[in-house]
């Protein structure tokens, strides 16, 4: 090979050409040769402690760790010789003294690492007769079980807590057989993403505890699809077994989440079973009572009848919703019931689809790999997308990026410069008097990452969208090879609501007006889609509201009529994440007896009211998509969006950006219903308090 | 079953508790903080590192904690190290446990450690060992309840040439016999340590 960063060497007498500097356990894996390991992960750093992946090396006395030896020029290896079979089994044996044989009752059996290895590369016999050690079991907090007797000490978990979740709490105390894995003083781990720590235990010592017991792996089946907890769409697998979502898993994506997923995506399923609407409901009085579709669609026709006028009709659309959903209900508002009063941006935010670049994360979720400084406005990504959060961290460690904060108080696991809250500093910036000027004036690529949640809601949010597009103008944040303005949303649904116009477009009120027009008694029906920011108090005054949504949710209250819908399990839909790119969630489950997929139930209703919308199936709705959002048709890819000017000048009100995220496990309805979601708020409520205590002290 | 039986279960049982919690957690709940005194001297092992490796000064710290703060190390004395190093309070507990001369729990006011790696057992420390267990009447591993002495058992103590030998604090005492050991203990027991070197 000419190529001077390529190296040719041989595995089992095959012929393998790699970059330089990749191990050898890479290079067998990139040429299909399997290579036993335990403590080695790609995505961690490299401690060569199992020495399970033992291999022999041509000319080397002894046989060397194939994750920590890096390749070299003619290398010889050999993964099945004598001395590398020989030194895996007895490594095997030596990892199976103190393992307990309790796979008939362990969650990981049927998926076990060692299990695997054992049948694959392990003795059936042991030098071994001493008693095997038991390790007294760890508390973990609500998420994660744990049996430390089975821990064969890879430390995994330890580096994913310091080097990935940036949570130093996992410890290896002890030594030799008194090693033990665990936090030494007794603790919930303090992070968002601690259940990937089940996935990586290459044993049963750590297990999901919501799962305990519950399923065996060869009993399930899977989907993969998309996560919707967070705004940025984590690819995952649901695993489900006679129509129930068993657990969540995540899949490997490069461009998204790696490998990891939040905890809120993990572990919220037990919300997809918790107070469920599963039937249409009246309201008979003071209570409800439950009714069929066709009694149900006969009320609503009936108020729909009697609205006197078009602007007497509303509805408001919350963040939980796909493309079909959205797009659905927009047309059943807009055409069905001949009115222009919808929005589906109940935080109060006015921005419209006009101008895409100015609502998405321009530079993908991978462009935070390139990018040397971040400026953050308004935005706390360890709680917004906690994942996302764990790629800027990845980066701050290895490669000196730098980042930058303007906006509430946070500690996002890593060193940030925070400059005083307040939405003034923006002007400094652009005026180049703030330090931040000068780092963001030094870099090669700076990048720009605006919370929308905090900002966006803000009345003076154009103005400040005006200056952070002269800031990215002036700072060449965007340029001929770089676009580094990124908007992270944190809600699912948002942009597939803007990029459908599901708000005003001609003069029909938005959120603001639509709540006027309530307290005015001026709304004669009102059409709630799903749990959205505003209390139900607020949406008292219509003389009929329905509300449409998978779970019985405090709006239960001040509705008339309520239909049962599906939740993002239970459809296959388009969503779109933070970056603009669209993907589609499969349908893993059925929804729960007379709960129907949302665009059917606004297709069924249109057909009762009026003329029936102008799609019969998913694919004729889908065509509609695309006809109005091209963006929809690209599944997977990310596609960047022009860059263009946006905002209106004027003054930056002297206001404090305020916290994004106020209950990290309960930010939406799922979530709300969620027990374990619950505990883990309660949980994190409780060490907030104590952490507020302190600081009066100190 | 029979009573021979009943006892190795039992000693069988005893023998699991203590491999798997071996690792002992006391945290008396006390804040620790350095003595003024001390300042210069934390300054100076500090110093002694690259800036950004001030972490690599763990276990200077440690010992001068264990040294000012009764001879063992709480969780608060070690969070106090953290604290100083500007580290994880984890990778402190990992060192501290990782150490044999690092006590994670009380101990006696003088330890004595005797040696019975190879050299010294082939010339008898376990006759030692026995006999100073017997002066004091307590077992390797355990305090006098007048928290006066603890007696350890100890790997190596690098001091072959004068085998048998023990170490009391910070002093070793070699050639022994089974005598002499119970002379030396004696006087530790009323806290008269010797510290005159072996000969």
């Amino acid at each position: 090979m000419s190529d001077d960063n390529q190296i040719t060497l041989t595995i089992n007498d095959q012929k393998v050409v790699v970059d330089k500097g990749t191990s050898i356990i890479e290079a067998a894996k990139q040429s299909g040769i399997e290579v036993p390991h335990f403590c080695y992960h790609k995505r961690l750093s490299t401690p060569a402690n199992c020495r399970m992946c033992l291999v022999e090396i041509k000319g080397a006395p002894k046989a060397m760790p194939s994750c920590y030896t890096m390749v070299g020029q003619d290398m010889e290896v050999y993964t099945n010789s004598e001395l590398a079979q020989n030194s895996q089994k007895g490594v095997m044996e030596l990892m199976l003294i103190n393992h307990p044989l309790d796979c008939p009752i362990c969650d990981q059996a049927g998926e076990c690492d060692l299990q695997d290895m054992a049948v694959s590369y392990g003795s059936d016999r042991t030098h071994f007769k001493e008693e095997k050690r038991a390790v007294p079991d760890k508390n973990l907090g609500p998420l994660i079980r744990t049996v430390m007797t089975r821990c064969i000490h890879c430390t995994r978990c330890i580096r994913f807590a310091t080097e990935v979740a940036g949570v130093p709490e996992m410890c290896a105390t002890g030594r030799g057989e008194n090693m033990q894995v665990g936090t030494y003083v007794e603790k919930a781990l303090e992070s968002e993403l601690s259940g990937n720590m089940i996935d990586l235990c290459p044993v049963g010592a750590l297990c999901s505890k919501p799962y305990a017991f519950t399923a065996r792996p060869w009993e399930l089946e899977h989907t993969d699809s998309v996560d919707v907890m967070d705004g940025i769409g984590s690819n995952i697998r649901i695993f489900h077994r006679g129509g129930k979502v068993m657990r969540i898993d995540p899949v490997e994506c490069e461009d998204i989440n790696e490998e990891w997923i939040s905890d809120t995506a993990r572990f919220s399923y037990d919300g997809l079973n918790r107070s469920r609407l599963t039937t249409p409901l009246r309201r008979k009085g003071k209570s409800l009572e439950a009714c069929g579709w066709p009694q149900a669609f006969d009320a609503i026709k009936k108020a729909a009848g009697k609205a006197s006028k078009p602007d007497a009709i509303a509805g408001l659309a919350g963040d939980m919703f796909s493309a079909e959903d959205l797009y659905s209900f927009n047309a059943f508002m807009k055409t069905t019931l001949k009115t222009d009063n919808v929005d589906a941006r109940t935080d109060g935010s006015t921005m419209t689809g006009k101008h895409r670049c100015k609502y998405v994360f321009n530079s993908g979720i991978k462009g935070i790999d390139k990018a040397d400084f971040i400026l953050i406005v308004g935005a706390n990504p360890r709680l917004e997308a906690p994942v996302l959060n764990a790629r800027i961290r990845k980066n701050v460690l290895s490669k000196r990026l730098q980042v930058a904060v303007v906006g509430a108080p946070c500690d996002l696991t890593y060193p940030t410069m925070h400059s005083e809250n307040t939405a003034i500093i923006l002007d400094q910036i652009a005026s180049g008097e703030h330090p931040f000027a000068k780092q963001l004036e030094d870099a090669k690529n700076p990048m720009i990452i605006v919370g929308a949640a905090a900002t966006l809601a803000r009345k003076d949010a154009p103005q400040i969208m005006y200056r952070l597009y002269t800031i990215a103008d002036q700072y060449r944040v965007v340029n001929k090879d770089w676009h580094g303005f990124n908007v992270l949303q944190q809600k699912p649904g948002r942009i597939a609501a803007l990029d459908l116009a599901v708000y005003p477009e001609e003069k029909g009120k938005d959120t603001a007006g639509i709540l006027k027009a309530l307290a005015d008694k001026k709304i004669e029906l009102l059409v709630l889609y799903g749990e959205s920011d505003i209390p139900p108090e607020s949406l008292k005054g219509a003389k009929t509201t329905i509300f449409i949504g998978s779970h019985l949710s405090p709006y239960a209250e001040v509705a008339d009529i309520i239909l049962p819908a599906a939740a993002y399990t239970e459809k296959t839909a388009l969503w779109m994440n933070t970056e603009g790119r669209a993907q589609e969630s499969k349908k893993a489950v059925a929804p729960p007896m007379q709960a129907k997929e949302d665009w059917k139930i606004f297709r069924a209703l249109s057909a009762e009211i009026a003329d029936p919308l102008p799609f019969d199936t998913q694919s004729q709705l889908r065509a509609l998509i695309v006809k109005r959002a091209p963006v929809f048709e690209n599944l997977n890819t990310f596609v960047p969006p022009k860059w263009e000017s946006f905002g209106l000048a004027g003054h930056i009100l002297d206001n404090a950006f305020e916290q994004p995220v106020r209950s990290f496990y309960k930010t939406n309805e799922i979530m709300r219903a969620s027990q374990v979601m619950t505990e883990c708020q309660d949980l994190a409520d409780a060490r907030a308090d104590v952490n507020a205590k302190q600081r009066k002290v100190g | 079953m029979t009573a021979q039986e009943n006892t190795l279960l039992k000693q069988s049982d005893e023998n699991l508790a203590l491999r798997g919690a071996r690792v002992q957690i006391v945290d008396d709940e006390k804040t620790y903080t350095w003595p003024k005194k001390l300042d210069k001297d934390i300054k100076g092992i500090i110093a002694k590192y690259p800036s950004g490796r001030q972490a690599s000064a763990v276990i200077s710290l440690l010992k001068l904690a264990q040294k000012t703060f009764d001879g063992w190390l709480p969780v608060g004395a070690m969070n106090l190290v953290a604290d100083t190093l500007d580290m994880p309070p984890v990778r402190v507990y990992e060192v501290a446990s990782f150490y044999d001369m690092f006590f994670t729990q009380p101990v006696g006011k003088h330890v004595v450690r005797v040696c019975t790696n190879v050299s010294c057992m082939v010339r008898g420390c376990y006759k030692v060992l026995s006999e100073i267990e017997d002066e004091l009447g307590v077992k390797a591993g355990e305090t006098t309840s007048d928290g006066m002495v603890t007696v350890q058992e100890f790997e190596c103590l690098g001091s072959c040439c004068e085998a048998p030998m023990m170490m009391i604090d910070d002093h070793y005492h070699g050639n022994l016999t089974p005598d002499k050991a119970r002379d030396i203990v004696k006087r530790v027991k009323e806290g008269d340590v010797p510290t005159e070197a072996s000969k």
